[in-house]
């Protein structure tokens, strides 16, 4: 939405300020270099995850998806924390700035992404491993609620009005998913201890893991934190470009208004 | 700050508002408790001819089984339109503008809000639990009636909170109607659970203790204080704007 007004408003009056928004771009040299380090840390991950660390004893191959899985599955829930730590401090700092409420907002588009991602290869593990895409454990059923929560904040986020009003209200209900996520979990971890026998299909191999595949699923992590510190880097000062290139509009809006008055 | 009337009045004043409104205009007599009842009898179409498990030893139908949680399931639904209801009163005519700026706390607003529409599901809950009674043909047992009611006002406590809480966050927004249920029900995930299996345990279905209930109640009953110290916080700063 904000996107398509960005759009209009360099497509219909190419002015000064609209034309710094298109032409600076949203690199740096730090972040190129930050890039750079993703994608070396990207094709590492590639070369130990499918290459030179052996196939599990019991999951063979299959075991592979977890180089993807557990990495991304960390990274949702350090951009969703970081979102929570960023509404925070925009809500209760007194300048009400709205550098925090960006990135909260670029660190949840993040995390959706790789919740999704999480969840995706999870299902294709657990069809290989479990031979079930889905199953009603307490841990799988939170994520599946942390996803729809924040597919919902990203969508409060696109509801429109002001910047600071948008800030506000994202704000909040990030602080409130943190109140409700645990307890999420919390009932339906009690839900399924009533409900189901023992759950028989957690992998158990995991404690004595071969050495390779430890240094394996290290290397996923390192490289998907760094793709993650880019991506928000990136997302923040597109956002903020946005949200300028909204404020130019107005002002110019104005002033043409004032022009016909005058 | 105390310069107005104080919290309770303003509680009391909001929460009669409400209720004189919805008394007045008949639109959850008219609309909402027809749609309860009709997605009633839309579960029994859904549920009513599946087959038993053979090695089930009880002699409930799959209806009297599942009862507990469909009568929650109503009060879902409903939820969602009675939120939508209340916050397109005061949206109307500028209702909230009006409220704010007779500086009144917005906590006191929250659960002046929060009363009528726990009053509402209050009812609500009674009638449909009736209607289940007599078309899923679920039982009341005496031993059960404290805990029914325990989970009833912490549940519909819980729901009213919860929903108020987030009808203020959508209040005012265009596309409320299509957001409000994505918001929603994520959220009150754990109220349809604790309050289900508790009026389980109440029931007797399935065999159920009722001491098997109380722990259930716990779970419906943090939640509600939680989401009302939530709101109590949160609520200014969501209709502020």
């Amino acid at each position: 939405m904000i996107g398509e007004h960005v759009a209009d408003t360099l497509a219909t009056e190419p002015s000064a300020a609209s034309d710094d928004v298109a032409s600076s771009g949203t690199a740096t040299r730090a972040t190129r270099l930050l890039g750079a380090a993703a994608l070396v840390g990207v094709a590492w991950l590639a070369a130990f995850g499918l290459g030179f660390s052996p196939a599990d004893r019991d999951q063979r191959e299959s075991v592979r998806i977890l180089y993807v899985h557990v990495p991304s599955a960390w990274l949702a829930y350090l951009a969703f924390v970081v979102t929570a730590v960023a509404s925070g401090l925009y809500l209760f700092r007194r300048s009400h700035a709205l550098g925090w409420d960006r990135v909260a907002g670029a660190s949840a588009e993040v995390g959706v992404l790789f919740m999704g991602i999480t969840l995706v290869s999870g299902m294709l593990w657990g069809r290989l491993t479990w031979g079930v895409f889905w199953e009603w454990d307490a841990r799988l059923t939170t994520t599946a609620f942390l996803f729809v929560t924040y597919v919902g904040y990203l969508a409060v986020r696109g509801l429109g009005g002001s910047h600071q009003q948008r800030a506000r209200r994202s704000a909040v209900l990030a602080l409130l998913a943190v109140l409700e996520i645990p307890l999420v979990h919390w009932s339906v971890r009690l839900w399924r201890s009533l409900h189901q026998e023992a759950t028989v299909l957690r992998p158990d191999g995991d404690v004595k893991m071969d050495g390779l595949m430890l240094f394996t699923l290290f290397v996923g992590i390192v490289a998907f934190t760094l793709m993650y510190a880019w991506l928000v880097v990136h997302r923040q000062r597109t956002l903020a470009a946005e949200d300028a290139a909204d404020d130019a509009g107005l002002d110019r809006a104005l002033a043409a208004r004032r022009a016909e008055v005058g | 700050m105390n310069d107005g009337p104080g919290f309770w009045r303003v509680v009391g004043l909001v929460a009669a508002k409400d209720l004189r409104i919805e008394w007045r205009s008949r639109v959850a007599l008219n609309q909402v408790l027809p749609f309860a009842a009709i997605v009633m009898v839309l579960f029994a179409f859904a549920v009513d001819r599946l087959p038993r498990p053979a090695a089930s030893a009880t002699t409930e139908t799959l209806l009297q089984t599942v009862a507990p949680g469909l009568v929650w399931l109503a009060m879902l639904f409903s939820l969602l339109l009675l939120v939508q209801r209340t916050f397109a009163v005061e949206a109307d005519d500028g209702a909230l503008d009006a409220l704010r700026a007779a500086a009144v706390d917005a906590a006191a607003v929250f659960w002046g809000k929060t009363a009528a529409l726990a009053t509402q599901l209050a009812a609500l809950y009674l009638l449909l639990l009736g209607t289940a009674l007599v078309i899923y043909g679920a039982e009341l047992r005496t031993s059960g009636i404290g805990l029914l009611a325990a989970t009833w006002i912490a549940a519909t406590l819980g729901l009213a909170t919860v929903g108020t809480l987030y009808g203020g966050l959508a209040a005012g927004a265009r596309g409320r109607e299509t957001l409000l249920p994505l918001l929603l029900l994520p959220v009150v995930a754990p109220v349809l659970i604790g309050a289900t299996r508790a009026v389980e345990a109440a029931l007797g279905t399935g065999g159920t203790a009722v001491a098997d209930g109380w722990p259930w109640v716990g779970v419906v009953g943090v939640f509600a204080v939680a989401f009302g110290a939530g709101g109590t916080l949160a609520f200014g700063a969501l209709i502020d704007e």
